[in-house]
């Protein structure tokens, strides 16, 4: 979709509502935002119904901010808290079963394809952590393995947040909750190193205590999905909830965490660096010019 | 040469399906010139798939359907189909298909009794997702103890999830019925995904006569623009309402929006019916208008009461058959035209529900005057001889006091 499918005919723009006026005006389309300009630009997603002070939500935020082609992205989603809010957003959302995500966007994307071969268009799965290691294991494995071109980002709040608190696949070992009434027998599964085995090209793990970075991450993810092979971030966003953090204790939480387990971590493969080398390089010098 | 460069193209290859002709669809149903072949109801598949201008087909093993997804493969090596790969398993390829499908492409795949129960939850979705798409489902035992022979019950779990349902008798119906689900199924006051059923191995594994349009014409592409919701490609101006059901927006739908768009589901499937009669003429076929005495059922067992009603014929009694090609959209009204004079209706099945029976009587109900008997009824494999029945017929007239 290009800027002018979305720009009003002219003598039309007053009867739309506000928020669409300011999407045109004042939107991320086009254009690439920075973090640090957050409240000058419209962004894709301003409201949603998660509960208050929830990291996930952060998270989304700051994923659709980094978005960079959001004219030509189509986000798929499932069943879970995640996507009450990724929904809300500007930008497509398919809402598929439990644990589909990476079927359904093989196929979108292969789909997409043929349908725009000129084209780009950037599937992005974010879908929480049983959504991806539990029921929708297989998919997430396969599409890996088949090496398809989108990028996975697991909302990792390490529980089962929307059916109120079970214990998932990416729940700590001993970890008391519902399901688990003895503390969670397993470990908490090795996601990164599946990712690493199935052959992702970029592989993330991340706390969202540092905004810039997430945005970075996210565009390096999507951007070497398109172009070299699956990317994977894995995202710690605490469920305030079911693990009983109080609202402003959230960020602390998270900064808690990511130093005593979940510091941000990056690996790609040398064709990803090479890429992103330089495409980043390519667009410092231009923003230069 | 290893198998990798023997299977690469050359850069000159030309994909087979670019050069073939798009033709009116009408005109290819109801005017080409046909030549007739003797072939399986898997090949009967193959060809209507090769017309049938497929984007992406998406592939899993299971008897009785590997040979025609396998067939595939090789079409999609000949280059009459864009896209293809072999999925993880049902769930995922009907997820996958249900992506491809809202990318705005042609999607295909088949399957056969377990694999349809295990994608079940991504099929029963497509409909709401108005996806449109085709399923070849070539019908299998579903239940334990394992076996892989013949038996519809699969396709009761099929009637309510607002898909089309056409189930073809032979090898012809297979091929005819495939390539107008695709058409009918994109048509945008429809879009809906379509499921073609046939009975496994005694039509896909069984020859019979196919009366084939040239291979050199196909239909036209799917036209990712023409849909009821736009596809989910990016390409329209931002809504609140995504086209996916508006359930998305909270944990609690408004009821009365879940409402609706099932209703209009499912009014997307009577609306169907103008299409399919388009390619396939009426819904129904009548053998023996006048009769009081009918058989009425789908698929196989059609074959069986043909041979059944032409041996009566033989001894001069005039016993009626009405073959139903679609079972969603149900052609309820022609039924009841058909059946209002008639006193006696049996409904002979190859499976031990009886869901034929069960749609049949339900929707006769205070319609027509019939005696509905469901059965005789095979399943588990067992074929269905032309003397059982014919042994039904005559034990029915008996009870009723009637010469036999
Ligand atoms: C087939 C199926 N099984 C189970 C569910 C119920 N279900 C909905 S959301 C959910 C949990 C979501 O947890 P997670 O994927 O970790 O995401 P979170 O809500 O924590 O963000 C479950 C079990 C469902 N919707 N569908
Ligand atoms: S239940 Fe937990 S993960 Fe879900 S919205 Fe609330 S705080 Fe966030």
């Amino acid at each position: 979709m290009s800027f002018e499918t979305i720009r009003p005919s002219p003598g039309y723009e007053d009867i739309l509502p506000i928020e669409y006026q300011d999407l045109i005006k004042h939107g991320q389309y086009g254009r690439d935002v920075k973090v640090t300009e957050m409240g000058k630009f419209k962004e894709l997603i301003e409201e949603h119904p998660m509960c208050a002070g929830c990291a996930m939500t952060l998270f989304i935020r700051l994923t659709m901010i980094a978005l960079p082609n959001p004219e030509h992205t189509i986000n798929v989603g499932t069943a879970g808290c995640g996507r009450l809010a990724i929904s809300q957003a500007n930008i497509p959302f398919i809402y598929g079963n439990y644990g589909d995500t990476n079927s359904v966007a093989s196929g979108l994307k292969r789909g997409l394809e043929i349908r725009f071969p000129n084209t780009p268009k950037d599937v992005v799965v974010m879908a929480g952590d049983g959504g991806l290691i539990d029921i929708g294991f297989q998919g997430l494995m396969h599409s890996w393995f088949r090496k398809e071109r989108f990028t996975t980002i697991m909302l990792d709040n390490e529980v089962y947040g929307n059916t109120g608190g079970q214990e998932s696949g990416m729940t700590m070992q001993g970890k008391v909750l519902k399901m688990a009434p003895r503390g969670k027998i397993t470990e908490k599964i090795d996601a990164l190193g599946l990712a690493r085995v199935a052959g992702c090209a970029y592989i993330a793990r991340i706390a969202p205590t540092n905004p810039a970075r997430v945005v970075r991450t996210v565009r390096r993810a999507i951007l070497i999905a398109r172009e070299i092979g699956p990317t994977y971030i894995q995202a710690y966003t605490s469920c305030n909830i079911e693990y009983a953090i109080p609202t402003p204790e959230v960020m602390q939480d998270a900064f808690d965490v990511e130093k005593e387990r979940y510091g941000f971590h990056e690996e790609m493969t040398d064709e990803a660096k090479e890429y992103i080398t330089r495409i980043e390089k390519e667009a410092k010098q231009k923003s230069k010019a | 040469m290893s198998d990798t460069q023997a299977a690469q193209k050359k850069e000159e290859w030309v994909p087979a399906g670019d050069l073939q002709e798009v033709k009116d669809p009408e005109w290819l149903f109801n005017e080409a010139p046909r030549e007739q072949i003797f072939i399986t109801g898997s090949e009967a598949a193959r060809e209507a798939i090769r017309r049938s201008n497929v984007d992406i087909a998406i592939s899993y093993p299971i008897t009785p359907q590997s040979e025609t997804m396998q067939q595939c493969g090789y079409l999609y090596d000949e280059g009459y189909i864009k896209e293809y790969y072999r999925g993880e398993e049902e769930i995922g390829v009907m997820s996958a298909l249900g992506g491809s499908s809202r990318a705005g492409v042609r999607s295909l795949t088949a399957t056969s009794g377990p694999g349809l129960m295990r994608g079940m939850e991504a099929i029963s979705s497509w409909p709401g997702a108005r996806t449109p798409l085709v399923l070849l489902n070539m019908c299998r035992v579903i239940n334990t103890p394992l076996a892989i022979q013949p038996d519809n019950i699969e396709i009761s779990f099929l009637l309510n999830t607002g898909i089309l349902h056409a189930h073809a008798e032979n090898q012809q119906d297979f091929y005819d019925y495939s390539i107008a689900a695709f058409l009918v199924s994109e048509e945008v006051d429809v879009t809906l995904p379509a499921v073609v059923s046939v009975d496994g191995f005694f039509v896909t594994h069984a020859r019979g006569n196919v009366k084939l349009w040239d291979e050199k014409y196909k239909i036209p592409p799917r036209d990712g623009w023409r849909s009821a919701v736009p596809a989910m490609d990016n390409e329209n101006p931002p809504a609140r309402i995504s086209r996916d059901a508006p359930i998305q927006k909270s944990n609690f739908i408004s009821y009365h929006m879940h409402a609706s768009w099932q209703q209009e589901v499912f009014a997307a499937v009577e609306r169907s019916a103008k299409y399919w009669r388009k390619y396939i003429g009426d819904l129904i076929e009548v053998v023996n208008p006048d009769a009081e005495e009918f058989f009425v059922t789908s698929g196989s067992a059609v074959s069986q009461a043909r041979e059944a009603v032409r041996q009566e014929g033989e001894k001069g009694r005039n016993v009626g058959l009405i073959k139903v090609k679609t079972t969603r959209p149900w052609p309820k009204l022609e039924l009841i035209a058909a059946l209002k004079n008639c006193k006696r209706i049996l409904v002979p099945e190859f499976n031990q529900a009886g869901w034929f029976h069960k749609e049949l009587c339900s929707t006769m109900y205070g319609h027509i005057n019939a005696e509905i008997i469901g059965g005789p009824r095979v399943y588990g494999g067992m074929t269905m001889p032309t003397e059982m029945l014919l042994e039904w017929l005559a034990d029915t007239r008996k009870k009723a006091g009637e010469k036999i």
